[in-house]
């Protein structure tokens, strides 16, 4: 068995009363991109400083590459500046008054390394990056792509075996955004680092990831790859999450599944739930995985129709119980008032809290 | 509940000219929203409608009333305009209370006391405010303060509302539902809307008509949305409406290839259309759901798959096709039951199902201005 | 055609007028006339008198002991400023927050009533501390002698320091801590940092800083006065007095003044134009979006004796010369020990209640500093509002003569207010209080126009927008939304000119006429009178007074911002 190349294990952090990281426990392979997903607050952004020492856990350990970092076991603490990882932050961190080439060259001259072998060093991470045209040039009369991308350079000029990503996208325009997530995928590639990213974005943590982490006010949700984490939710939160939800409180009546309070519409073409003596529960499904059908089905009717232009979303009302379903243009349209019947083809089923 | 007019209106600012001999009209009762990009000069026209800037050149009607003429000398000032604005950054008066912020316009018409109450109340219980009418702003959230400032910009019956961006300060759910409300409201009181957005999405959604406007102050295109978006006047507005391929046309040997280098367009081309593309005039526009993708020979155009992303429901395709990488989205649901998805580096076969024709006039220079 | 014209002159263009006419007669003027009587005599350039003036040795050793004071006060002062903010800032050190307050407090006193105080500790045989150590270890002469170009470096030190530090420790706090993280996971140690990142991104707030130090020192004229006549050494605004003085207001003397004045004016110049220069070159974007915790250097074993030294500083900086003024000050007879039988309270009734000349020195104070604060306050806001509302053209031209006198010296502006409001326009004020009303008017105007642009800075164009939207005209725009929603910084621009007018010495001692002493000339003449006692006695009444308005300051400051 390969040995896991980041590890925490039962890894806590408490701030006075409220505990934000709740014995968080990883193992991450060597050259895996792993993110951690969750809204702000949920405890991401401080497990990953303690990975990278800013802070120090309560208790639990973090180990890389079998060498032990932050241990409360063993009482151990190893400053951030000697962990050799390559750090990306949210608002870049590029030093205004140091020009592109002397931000991507810090790293190497705190090293001390011979100078031939710095120059070689910082214009390949310079390069690599397409910052080679503007070497010379300062921070402030660069765009926010380009900072982002000194701070790129400048954590891979030591070729870490780890790199660091603290939600490196979001200060960016949507477009950049997309672009930036490649190219951080492509220097994974080349450069074979492992990578634990923070994000609270679902779409670019699933474009990224080879695993993520769903985390939810310091507790693990779910882990798994981003395919799984999308068709098998863990639970609601993941669920909700990981794209838009319906969440339809149903209940069970005659071998068959209806809305609740809405026996009239008739019943569901779905399977009971397996194994359960509930009579209520609470129906997960994707806007996009409801048919909309003429005869048949659930019977509703169209309340809203928005034209979004590649994407139609309607809201149907069942009763009082509204369901929000998203369809391709190139179908037929409804209009509103129309009455319509909802096939549904993938399901989850959860508990029906109040 | 009036109409509005444009004529060859102008504005410049210094040496810049941001609008030149535009005309518009606006229908009484439409929502009719500019769209384009920041700096189109789309807030310059919301503003010189409203009155908060002189026009360089042309008229303004709005109703019968001549409101800004540069001929004539005219310029009513905003306050005698009879209009309502909602702005970007809500504009509501940080030092008095919802029910202060809704009443001050039928202060200064001078209503009585006890009907301007009537209608402020009414005002704030159209926008879902009811309770709240004693709190001061810095008590309220985003989305309630942009609804104190709609409520505001109703309470005095203007015959039409200006909207600057009022929605981009919120979070994705709330833009979803005020849209909503500012439609219903329309709906029910009749008033002719002026929008002003950079987001597609939102004008798609409210508007009756669209105008959608480039870098350089013209306009491209107006219509319903489902024109704008099924029928896009040139490759700018194409690419404006959402996430666009480019396909270049050659003609060798008698048929349709992609680009100079790639292979075969399968496609049933409409026989002008072909004269066009014979004579190097043309460039296909495609949606990246618009495109099939087989395993199979069935297809004669044939490209690469680059990058393959899973994001949910949809699966993004990187293909290269010819010179150049598509972006093509498949349906999870649909490429399962094509049998297994595509992996990088794979040999695909394409169909499109759905292509438009624009005329190849230096790519760059339409879809960048 | 006509109505083209008309309709032009709109409320803009004549406030503008009003606003431009305002400034230049109130600012522009009277430096003009400063530069147009030094360098012109009946109409031809006036070279002769300049270079006798530059070449006397007096002048000569005035200017040096100006440019000596100057380079070492802001030399101290910047490494004092930096080491306390670092200290406030980036350690551990405990009480924090009261330190920081405390750091501000002599900020607010008056620094040549500071001045009075260590002359009453550290003068040679007669100071209380040299008596005290010569006592003590038996010697013959005393140790410190404060009647020295060191002595006024010292004190000016100690109350222009915090120039530095608010400067410093405002950016290091406000500084995104990610930049230090960034280097930290980069491999740098602390020491690194501080040396290759903090440092040069603080140099901008430094420089402001020392700057700023540099141009109060140059143009100061208490502490010099009573720390250097005495001894003969002169600073060039004390130097101004003294010829002014001794000939008796004689022409020539405000002529030579005017000469003097210009090196000042020149000299200010230089240094408001290398700050720019600094700042432009270093204009770097360092403030945080994100609030979180800077990086902290653990003090460990240095953590008390630092806490120590701090409180140390302040003692021996603030509340020794506070203390000795108020003791002093309820002395029956100088000189005598600090018993209880050797003080009472009679000095204080005297002063108060009894004497004319106090008691008027005081009245003038508070109502010229409060007639000007309020005039100020509200020509300022109609000013700010022309500059940052009124989109006219020509408004730089406001924005340069408003600021102007920021970089005049005090003395500078009451040479200029004499020449232009003695008689030569028809108007004479000499001697009344009105000059002196006017004089404060110009120098306080540039606070006024800086505390009310910001706050109507922040007033955002669309909230008037919206009210014109609703109906409202202009002015009605004007009084229902921007004045309520700028009362704070118009109340703060107030606040920000009554104090300090109230305890200045350096314009008022040029201007001053037999019934219109300020506090600050009436203390500074039972000074010059040898009335040690009562000068003191003066000097605690002012200082309560100032106190009381300080905390008067944050009391309704705070209660407005939660208002709103």
């Amino acid at each position: 068995m390969t040995m896991s190349h980041v590890k925490l294990q039962d890894v806590t952090k408490r701030f006075g009363p409220v505990v934000a990281v709740n014995r968080l426990s990883i193992e991450i392979s060597q050259g895996e991109c792993f993110s951690m997903l969750g809204p702000s607050g949920c405890g991401k952004t401080t497990t990953l400083r303690m990975v990278a020492g800013f802070e120090d856990l309560d208790e639990g350990e973090i180990s890389v590459g079998g060498k032990i970092f932050s241990s409360s076991f063993k009482k151990y603490y190893l400053p951030p500046e000697k962990r050799d990882f390559g750090m990306v932050f949210q608002a870049f961190a590029v030093w205004p008054h140091l020009n592109v080439y002397n931000n991507v060259a810090f790293p190497l001259q705190i090293r001390k390394m011979p100078k031939a072998e710095i120059e070689e060093r910082t214009r390949r991470a310079i390069t690599y990056t397409g910052l080679s045209e503007c070497a010379e040039t300062y921070p402030n009369e660069l765009s926010g792509g380009q900072k982002q991308r000194i701070a790129l350079a400048r954590a891979i000029a030591i070729n870490p075996t780890v790199m660091l990503l603290d939600e490196p996208l979001s200060n960016l325009d949507p477009k950049l955004r997309e672009e930036m997530r490649f190219e951080i995928k492509d220097l994974q590639r080349k450069f074979g680092f492992t990578i634990l990213y923070v994000t609270h974005d679902q779409a670019e943590a699933m474009a990224l990831s080879d695993r993520i982490l769903v985390m939810s006010e310091g507790n693990v949700q779910q882990i798994d790859t981003p395919l799984n984490i999308y068709h098998k939710p863990a639970n609601k939160f993941v669920f909700s999450f990981i794209g838009l939800s319906n969440f339809l409180p149903v209940e069970i009546a005659d071998s068959a599944v209806y809305i609740e309070g809405q026996h009239d519409a008739g019943p569901l073409n779905v399977e009971l739930p397996p194994r359960t003596l509930e009579r209520r529960l609470i129906l997960a499904t994707r806007p996009f995985e409801i048919d909309i059908i003429r005869e048949g089905g659930v019977r509703g009717t169209v309340k809203r129709v928005t034209y979004l232009g590649d994407v139609i979303d309607y809201r149907v009302m069942v009763g009082n119980v509204e369901v929000r379903i998203q369809k391709n243009r190139i179908k037929e349209i409804l209009r509103e008032g129309q009455r319509c019947g909802l096939k549904f083809n993938r399901i989850l089923w959860y508990e029906h809290q109040p | 509940m009036a109409n509005v007019s444009l004529e060859k209106v102008g504005k410049t600012y210094g040496r810049h000219q941001v609008i030149s001999d535009f005309s518009i009209t606006l229908r009484d009762g439409e929502c009719f929203t500019f769209l384009g990009p920041s700096g189109c000069g789309k807030t310059v026209i919301l503003r010189l409608i409203a009155g908060f800037e002189h026009l360089t050149t042309g008229e303004i009607f709005i109703g019968d009333r001549l409101v800004s003429s540069v001929e004539k000398g005219v310029h009513i000032p905003p306050e005698a305009r009879k209009i309502g604005v909602v702005f970007q950054d809500y504009a509501v008066w940080p030092h008095k209370t919802v029910y202060e912020n809704v009443v001050y316009p039928l202060q200064m018409q001078k209503i009585p006391a006890a009907e301007a109450k009537k209608r402020t109340m009414a005002a704030v219980e159209q926008v879902n405010l009811g309770s709240l009418e004693n709190r001061l702003p810095f008590q309220l959230s985003g989305g309630q303060q942009q609804r104190v400032a709609l409520a505001r910009a109703l309470v005095s019956r203007p015959e039409i509302m200006l909207l600057d961006e009022p929605l981009s300060n919120l979070d994705a759910n709330l833009r979803e539902e005020m849209r909503f409300e500012i439609t219903a409201l329309q709906k029910q009181t009749g008033v002719t809307i002026l929008y002003v957005t950079h987001d597609q999405e939102v004008a798609l959604a409210i508007s009756d008509r669209i105008a959608i406007m480039d870098k350089m102050g013209r306009v491209r295109q107006v219509g319903p949305p489902d024109e704008i978006y099924e029928n896009p006047s040139d490759p700018f507005v194409f690419k404006f409406m959402g996430i666009s391929n480019f396909i270049p046309l050659d003609w060798r040997d008698g048929r349709v290839f992609v680009g100079e280098s790639g292979s075969p367009l399968a496609y049933p081309i409409p026989a002008d259309v072909l004269d066009r593309i014979r004579r190097h005039e043309l460039i296909a526009g495609c949606r990246p759901y618009d495109i099939e993708l087989t395993h199979d020979d069935s297809s004669p155009t044939r490209g690469t798959i680059r990058r393959v992303i899973y994001l949910g429901s949809i699966i993004d395709y990187r293909v290269a096709l010819g010179m150049q990488e598509i972006r093509v989205q498949q349906d999870v649901r649909d490429a399962g039951q094509g049998g297994i998805p595509f992996r990088d580096g794979d040999p695909v076969g394409l169909n499109f199902l759905h292509l438009k024709w624009f005329e190849n006039r230096g790519l760059t220079e339409e879809v960048e201005s | 055609m006509i109505r083209k014209l008309f309709g032009n002159f709109g409320i803009a263009e004549i406030l503008l007028a009003v606003s431009v006419l305002i400034l230049v007669i109130v600012v522009a003027v009277p430096v003009l006339l400063i530069l147009w009587t030094a360098l012109f005599v009946d109409g031809s350039l006036n070279t002769r008198d300049i270079l006798k003036v530059l070449s006397q040795p007096e002048t000569y050793e005035a200017l040096k002991n100006s440019l000596i004071i100057a380079a070492g006060v802001t030399f101290f002062s910047t490494i004092i400023g930096v080491f306390f903010a670092w200290l406030v800032s980036r350690t551990d050190l405990p009480l924090k927050e009261t330190m920081k307050v405390l750091f501000l407090v002599p900020f607010m006193l008056p620094s040549f009533i500071g001045a009075l105080a260590w002359k009453m500790l550290l003068s040679p045989r007669a100071g209380y501390i040299n008596k005290y150590l010569s006592d003590l270890f038996g010697l013959d002469g005393s140790l410190f002698n404060i009647y020295s170009l060191s002595g006024i470096i010292a004190v000016e030190t100690m109350y222009l320091f915090p120039f530095v530090f608010i400067q410093v420790a405002g950016a290091l706090e406000r500084m995104d801590p990610t930049l230090e993280e960034s280097a930290r996971i980069s491999g740098a140690g602390l020491l690194t940092i501080t040396r290759k990142i903090t440092l040069p991104l603080m140099t901008p707030s430094i420089a402001a800083g020392a700057l700023l130090v540099a141009l109060y020192s140059l143009a100061h004229f208490g502490v010099p006065a009573i720390l250097g006549t005495e001894r003969g050494i002169y600073n060039i605004p004390t130097k101004i007095y003294e010829q002014i003085y001794q000939s008796g207001g004689s022409f020539v003397a405000i002529r030579t003044g005017t000469i003097l004045s210009s090196i000042l004016v020149i000299a200010a110049g230089l240094i408001l134009y290398i700050q720019n220069l600094v700042l432009k070159a270093g204009r770097f974007q360092v403030i945080a979006g994100k609030s979180m915790r800077p990086l902290l250097l653990k003090l460990r074993g240095l953590k008390i004796p630092l806490l120590l030294f701090s409180i140390l500083y302040i003692f021996i900086t603030v509340i020794l010369p506070t203390v000795t003024i108020f003791l002093v000050g309820s002395l029956k007879t100088y000189g005598v020990s600090f018993t209880l039988e050797n003080m009472s309270l009679t000095n204080l009734k005297y002063i108060l209640f009894q004497w004319k000349m106090t008691k008027d020195a005081i009245w003038n104070s508070l109502y010229l500093s409060l007639g000007a604060a309020f005039v100020t306050m509200i020509v300022g806001t109609l000013i700010s509002y022309t500059i940052v509302k009124i989109k006219v053209r020509g408004r730089f031209i406001l924005e340069f003569l408003g600021l102007l006198p920021f970089s005049v010296p005090g003395t500078v502006i009451a040479i200029g207010v004499i020449l232009m409001w003695s008689g030569k326009f028809g108007i004479n004020l000499y001697n009344t209080a009105w000059i002196i009303f006017i004089a404060y008017i110009a120098r306080y105007m540039a606070f006024s126009l800086k505390s009310n642009s910001a706050a109507l800075e922040q007033v955002s164009d669309s909230l008037e927008e919206a009210a014109r939207a609703c109906g409202a005209t202009h002015w009605q725009s004007l009084k229902d939304i921007v004045i309520p929603l700028i009362k704070p910084g118009m109340v703060a621009a107030f606040f920000l000119i009554f104090l300090p007018a109230l305890r200045e010495l350096t314009t008022s001692i040029l201007l001053y006429g037999p019934t219109t002493r300020t506090i600050g000339v009436a203390i500074y003449a039972l000074n010059e009178d040898g009335e040690t006692v009562y000068a003191a006695t003066l000097a605690s009444v002012a200082l309560v007074i100032i106190i009381v308005g300080q905390l008067a300051i944050k009391r309704i400051t705070r209660s407005r911002i939660k208002g709103i």
